[in-house]
């Protein structure tokens, strides 16, 4: 991690702006309460999370099984498999089929797998330009600035930030924040790239075993826009993105949108079986850290994850601190336990990003542990020695004073003395608590010292 | 039956009055209340930092001084959920996972335990509670809005009971104040900005105090509080269960 880049330091540039910090937060709460009414608004949402949960605790126990039926049925219906262990392979095979067709632009739909391998830049890097046509991914994408949250990448940006940008890139008037003429500007536009793009990248939200398809999810009909007529429609997917049976998907597609906008349901939830005739399917399944993390037991359930973002919403750290601080590709309560696994020390930051109130738990439709999680995380952190020399140094010197009931009365003894007559040797801009806080009132006596004097004491 | 009181560290030294109201309600109910005068700390301060493997020590010395008693009771959801979850001993196994089955928050105890009706108490102001996260969705003290479940809340049950109290609703019921132990000072910027959000609720919705079951939610709120030189103060939901009758 380096210096000043961690989440705290991050989170407090964001939050120099408190109108931005209010509005950031006011924005997401609104999404949490419309996810709150579209839960409460069937009888039977818990029991599809616990149904979920299993189902995909299935997945997670027999992965291997699931894979090769899932190949296997793939390939009978004519789409190419490949594999991928980590994030540059991924990039490389997306590569090598473009270049294999001579095509050096492409139309990408939303896909969180491809933001964690970076594949943007390193295609650009390597001659293919890619354009994202989901709306808050082409925003950021011209911005150049990655998504700040998993479900809506620009969620950080006002209107007329928006203008300004399409003002500068998409020719629309300066100063126009109006949402219809800016979104009409982006369909134009948009609808260029579709039609002169010979090769479409989606991502998969869900792919089943049984049939050997995949189906994506979206609320602008991007992808099916990009794939429908592209010769080459490449799927990228994280491997635990899988499902048994097509039957589960009706878990699957109810808890989806509830959870991540309160919608009932996607608009588009579009079922991807085989390639029509004269394209080219192809899916790329990928590791990049996945199976490291199935066999961590404490942090398994972490790969449960259907990319609702619903656990962005609702943390409330997340709210004021922004997807940002998050410095990683899925930010957020999820993100925090993600991240550790695939660079410990890069995201050593991330757990303790959280005061583990466990509301992201609650919301999470697959029932993740999130909030355990991040306190399992933090411990492993620690003794893997990413944690800086003064805060061992503190909790070590904390420990030794905890344990000894001695130690304990003369210090919490002379605390209280330095707060009651020496306020400025805690009351300063060096103590983080005072800097927007005062300090408790010093009482004279402990409630030992009291009880001492007021009742015997007990030894049991 | 034997009740050990537990009062945690911060409580001890800069809340004394919370103790011993929570220990004279104990004894208003007829109970025989014991407080171990070795006590220390319940070792969370470590633990959530990631430092687990330092809390041998204190979880040693909380077996110790809590092992003989019938239950043990606190005025803090926050650390009776670290031991209920994670006390451990080496030395006394069996009275380490004995204590974690025992423990209870206070309101927890008072509702779920002794089952008390009504409590001979008057606090005439208005009052905001604030349904601390530890407590709420940990010991589930309350249920929480992201459940479809039927409401309850502990607390609420029993601030019911005193006279001249009323309770403000919330615009957010039960949002995270944004205390979080050492996450209050690691993550200064958010905690704080959390905690103004949470105190600018109670405010909004005329809130004279702000109550709570954990002390430490309400001293992070009592410093912004202060700070912004408000007249809302806190009161642990101890000090108005005791709070004598007018």
């Amino acid at each position: 991690m380096s210096a000043g880049k961690d989440h705290a330091a991050l989170a407090q540039v964001f939050n120099n702006d408190e109108n931005r910090v209010d509005w950031h937060d006011e924005t997401l709460w609104f999404v949490r309460a419309k996810r709150d009414r579209a839960s409460h608004g069937i009888p039977d949402w818990e029991l599809l999370r616990e149904t979920a949960s299993q189902i995909k605790h299935n997945v997670l126990s027999n992965m291997h099984n699931y894979l090769v039926q899932f190949e296997e049925n793939a390939l009978t219906n004519g789409i190419k498999i490949h594999w991928a262990a980590d994030a540059a392979e991924h990039n490389a095979i997306v590569l090598s089929i473009l270049k294999e067709k001579g095509i050096d632009r492409m139309v990408k739909s939303k896909s969180m797998l491809t933001e964690e391998c970076h594949l943007n830049d390193f295609l650009q890097d390597n001659g293919v330009e890619v354009i994202d046509s989901d709306l808050g991914e082409r925003i950021v994408q011209l911005a150049k600035e990655p998504p700040s949250h998993i479900v809506l990448p620009c969620i950080h940006k006002k209107k007329e930030e928006i203008g300004d940008i399409f003002h500068e890139h998409l020719g629309t008037a300066a100063g126009e924040s109006d949402p219809q003429i800016l979104t009409e500007t982006a369909r134009q536009h948009l609808r260029e790239i579709f039609i002169t793009r010979r090769a479409a990248l989606t991502g998969v939200n869900f792919a089943i075993a049984e049939t050997g398809e995949f189906v994506v999810c979206t609320n602008e009909g991007n992808a099916d826009m990009g794939a429908h007529l592209a010769d080459v429609h490449i799927a990228s997917m994280g491997f635990e993105k899988l499902i048994p049976q097509r039957k589960h998907l009706s878990v699957f597609l109810r808890l989806l949108t509830r959870s991540a906008t309160g919608q009932p349901i996607t608009t588009y939830s579009s079922h991807f079986k085989k390639p029509r005739p004269g394209q080219q399917m192809h899916i790329i399944i990928v590791d990049n850290g996945r199976s490291i993390q199935l066999g961590r037991e404490d942090f398994r359930n972490s790969l449960k994850c259907i990319r609702c973002g619903a656990c962005m919403n609702t943390c409330p750290v997340y709210r004021r601190s922004g997807g940002h601080s998050y410095h990683t590709a899925v930010a957020g309560p999820i993100g925090s336990i993600l991240a550790p696994n695939l660079d410990m020390e890069k995201y050593a930051d991330l757990p303790f990003a959280s005061t583990l109130c466990g509301s992201c738990s609650n919301v999470c439709p697959v029932k993740i542990d999130i909030h355990d999680q991040l306190y399992k995380w933090r411990q492993v952190i620690v003794k893997n020695g990413y944690s800086t020399k003064t805060k061992t140094a503190m909790m070590k010197g904390m420990t030794l004073a905890l344990s000894s009931p001695a130690i304990f009365n003369l210090s919490g003894k002379a605390g209280r003395l330095a707060l009651r007559y020496i306020p400025f040797a805690v009351n300063n801009g060096l103590n983080p608590w005072f800097k927007q806080r005062d300090m408790p009132t010093p009482p004279e006596d402990s409630f030992t010292d009291w009880y001492k004097k007021n009742r015997k004491g007990e030894k049991p | 039956m034997k009740v050990g009181l537990f009062v945690p560290c911060y409580i001890n030294q800069f809340y004394p009055k919370v103790a011993i109201d929570t220990l004279e309600l104990l004894e208003k109910f007829g109970l025989e209340v014991g407080y171990p005068l070795n006590q220390t700390c319940c070792g969370q301060p470590m633990a959530n930092s990631g430092y687990e493997h330092l809390t041998g020590s204190t979880n040693e010395l909380f077996t110790q001084n809590f092992a003989g008693y019938d239950y043990i009771v606190s005025p803090s959801g926050s650390c009776t959920l670290h031991i209920k979850d994670h006390l451990h001993s080496d030395e006394a196994p069996a009275e380490a996972k004995n204590i974690r089955s025992r423990i209870y928050e206070l309101t927890e105890f008072l509702t779920d335990i002794i089952k008390i009706d009504n409590i001979k108490a008057s606090f005439p102001y208005r009052v905001g509670l604030h349904q601390s996260c530890h407590g709420q969705r940990g010991l589930k003290l309350a249920q929480m809005t992201e459940l479809t479940a039927p409401a309850f809340s502990k607390p609420e049950q029993l601030l019911k009971m005193v006279n001249g109290i009323e309770l403000v609703p919330l615009t957010r019921a039960d949002e995270c104040c944004g205390f979080g132990g050492t996450f209050c000072v690691a993550e200064e910027a958010v905690s704080v900005k959390m905690g103004k959000d949470r105190v600018a609720d109670h405010i909004k919705n005329n809130a004279e105090y702000i109550t709570a079951a954990d002390m430490s939610c309400l001293m992070h709120m009592e410093g912004i509080l202060k700070r912004q030189k408000s007249p809302v103060k806190v009161v642990h939901i101890a000090e108005i269960l005791n709070a004598a009758m007018v």
